[in-house]
């Protein structure tokens, strides 16, 4: 085998996790090659073009968001440890964040980037709630989420010692787990611990050309840095041998080496692509959870219609919340509303058309096998019924029509769609309920990062990069 | 090499990797850790900083050694002139 084709590091997949350990690797020598078995990066933070309009998928706002000069949060270390300024982010604010739960949203609260906000809104609305929250807070607060051999905990339990309420209880567990969480009805309360930090202590931002601007800064880093990449150039098999992941063999048939090998693309995808003589241990299984996404463009700026307040809403038809696969295609009773123009630009920039997502909890197993023909019927139908819901906890439109007279485009996800372009089993969006910390797996130079690993979100995506780069591979250098 | 070059070697590399800390008035005497935000991850990266500008490798035992400045120069200066005198 010529050296051409034997590396230092190979990864698999380049998605943020992928991206960021690259970099690391990269940038400390070593000879590093992604492979990436689709034409575009990103993963499941992704962006594609139809009829000339680009769409974001997955990111609906960047989580950890926190003020220059706070140190020793995950934005913080994932700048530095990557070698990127703010300025390269360019991160606008959000504006506000609701969770609305009840018919029409009779009870809410309102978060910013500001936490004493979220704090005032359980405190008027939940009086007798307050103190408990505030010690909530100070656990989450001393908790080490960061820690790779931390043993498992309920979160529900645990924050039962401290919200006694049901209702806010149920309140404060939507959108963690709608942005994280890969388990259903319950988390593990380090998962929780990383979302609240994430979601209500930090907050939300994101650049003024979305997810694109996250990925070009990756890609300049890594390609600067002397990282290559093969682009719709899959790993096809792992091969092992002697306990070791001893060579890859490419969707085009080429056979390549490496002393090392870290895999983005989750735990149990990692699992099928191994070769080898002897049993492996049982991977986990893929994640339930998966969603459908309506995407919604605008003649007009979302605020012209009344929506111009909220970034992102939570909702919840009733006082209980159910995180979990549906029995049904969709479940329309809650979901995440997010409305990017909503995002504070400055008072010298808008974007050019109004945009209005929509995301609710849908099961694989009932879109995945469904004829063509049915599938875009499904779509169509859940499409107009995931707009219906969401509207209940948006402000009252001046016409009952207007939404269907100002929309110029639409597009739609659903699992299917996930697992057709990132190969996530299951249109598992976080990954295996069960999560491995370490990263370690059967194989002895085989790594594991991503959502697999456990860091959660963008920001955790990154960071799970490049804690494993730095864990395996460049602190035994 | 002196010992006051040393430590503006390792002050160029935390500045590099730290560039939101404030470095004009960092005391020689006193931990790093103590007058910085830096973490862990932070010092892996003063050591592999190290071994890839100036071929300096510090073994994980000697990682305490890096404490404050005054204690980089004295652990690193050596190395810096034995390195030197091989060239």
């Amino acid at each position: 085998m010529n050296s051409r084709s034997h590396y230092d590091v190979a990864i698999i997949g380049a998605g943020m996790s992928g991206l960021a350990a690259g970099i690391r690797l990269a940038h400390f020598g070593k000879k590093v090659c992604i492979f990436e078995r689709h034409n575009t990066v990103g993963g499941l933070n992704s962006f594609y073009s139809i009829g000339g309009r680009k769409f974001d998928v997955g990111l609906h706002a960047m989580t950890n968001f926190v003020q220059p000069g706070v140190k020793g949060t995950p934005l913080t270390k994932l700048l530095r440890q990557l070698r990127i300024s703010r300025e390269e982010f360019a991160l606008c604010e959000q504006k506000q964040t609701r969770i609305a739960f009840g018919p029409h949203g009779e009870t809410s609260l309102r978060f910013t980037n500001d936490f004493a906000v979220l704090e005032g809104e359980v405190a008027e609305k939940f009086p007798a709630q307050i103190d408990g929250f505030r010690r909530l807070t100070s656990a989450v607060r001393a908790y080490d989420d960061v820690s790779l051999d931390a043993q498992p905990v309920s979160a529900r339990t645990l924050v039962r010692q401290y919200i006694t309420d049901p209702l806010l209880e149920h309140m404060l567990f939507c959108p963690v787990m709608y942005y994280g969480s890969s388990s259903e009805h319950d988390m593990e309360f380090g998962q929780f611990v990383i979302m609240f930090k994430a979601l209500f202590l930090e907050g939300f931002a994101r650049p003024f050309d979305g997810v694109r601007v996250i990925l070009r800064v990756l890609l300049e880093k890594y390609r600067a840095a002397g990282g290559e990449r093969r682009m719709k150039c899959g790993v096809k098999h792992i091969v092992a041998r002697d306990g070791r992941a001893a060579s890859l063999l490419l969707d085009n048939g080429d056979e390549i080496t490496a002393d090392h090998v870290i895999s983005s693309i989750g735990a149990p995808e990692t699992a099928r692509l191994v070769q080898s003589g002897h049993r492996l241990q049982p991977a986990p299984a893929p994640g339930r959870l998966s969603f459908v996404e309506t995407i919604t463009i605008l003649d007009r700026q979302p605020a012209d219609l009344g929506w111009g307040s909220d970034t992102i809403v939570f909702f919840n038809d009733s006082a209980k919340f159910d995180y979990a696969c549906p029995e049904a295609q969709v479940d329309p009773r809650s979901g995440v509303i997010c409305i990017p123009n909503n995002f504070d630009y400055g008072p010298d920039q808008q974007l050019a058309e109004g945009i209005f997502r929509c995301t609710c909890l849908a099961n694989f197993e009932r879109w995945a096998h469904l004829p063509e023909e049915t599938y875009r019927a499904d779509k169509l139908r859940w499409y107009a019924a995931l707009q219906k819901s969401a509207q209940r906890f948006l402000p009252k439109l001046a016409a009952p029509d207007l939404l269907t007279r100002a929309t110029v485009s639409t597009d739609m996800f659903t699992p299917r769609t996930i697992t057709k372009f990132t190969g996530h089993l299951g249109g598992a969006i976080y990954g295996a309920a069960e999560k491995n910390r370490q990263g370690r797996t059967d194989l002895a130079n085989l790594y594991l990062c991503g959502t697999d690993q456990g860091f959660l979100g963008i920001v955790g995506a990154m960071l799970s990069g490049i804690s494993m780069a730095n864990y395996h591979i460049l602190a035994k250098a | 090499m002196t010992k006051d070059e040393c430590k503006k070697v390792v002050l160029d590399i935390i500045a590099d990797i730290a560039p939101d800390e404030d470095l004009t008035n960092v005391k020689s005497d006193v931990r790093l850790r103590d007058q910085l935000q830096l973490d862990s991850m932070d010092f892996l990266d003063i050591v592999m900083e190290l071994r890839k500008r100036h071929s300096i490798e510090v073994p994980e035992a000697d990682y305490i050694q890096l404490a404050s400045l005054d204690s980089c120069a004295e652990y690193l200066t050596p190395k810096f002139n034995a390195l030197s005198a091989k060239s």
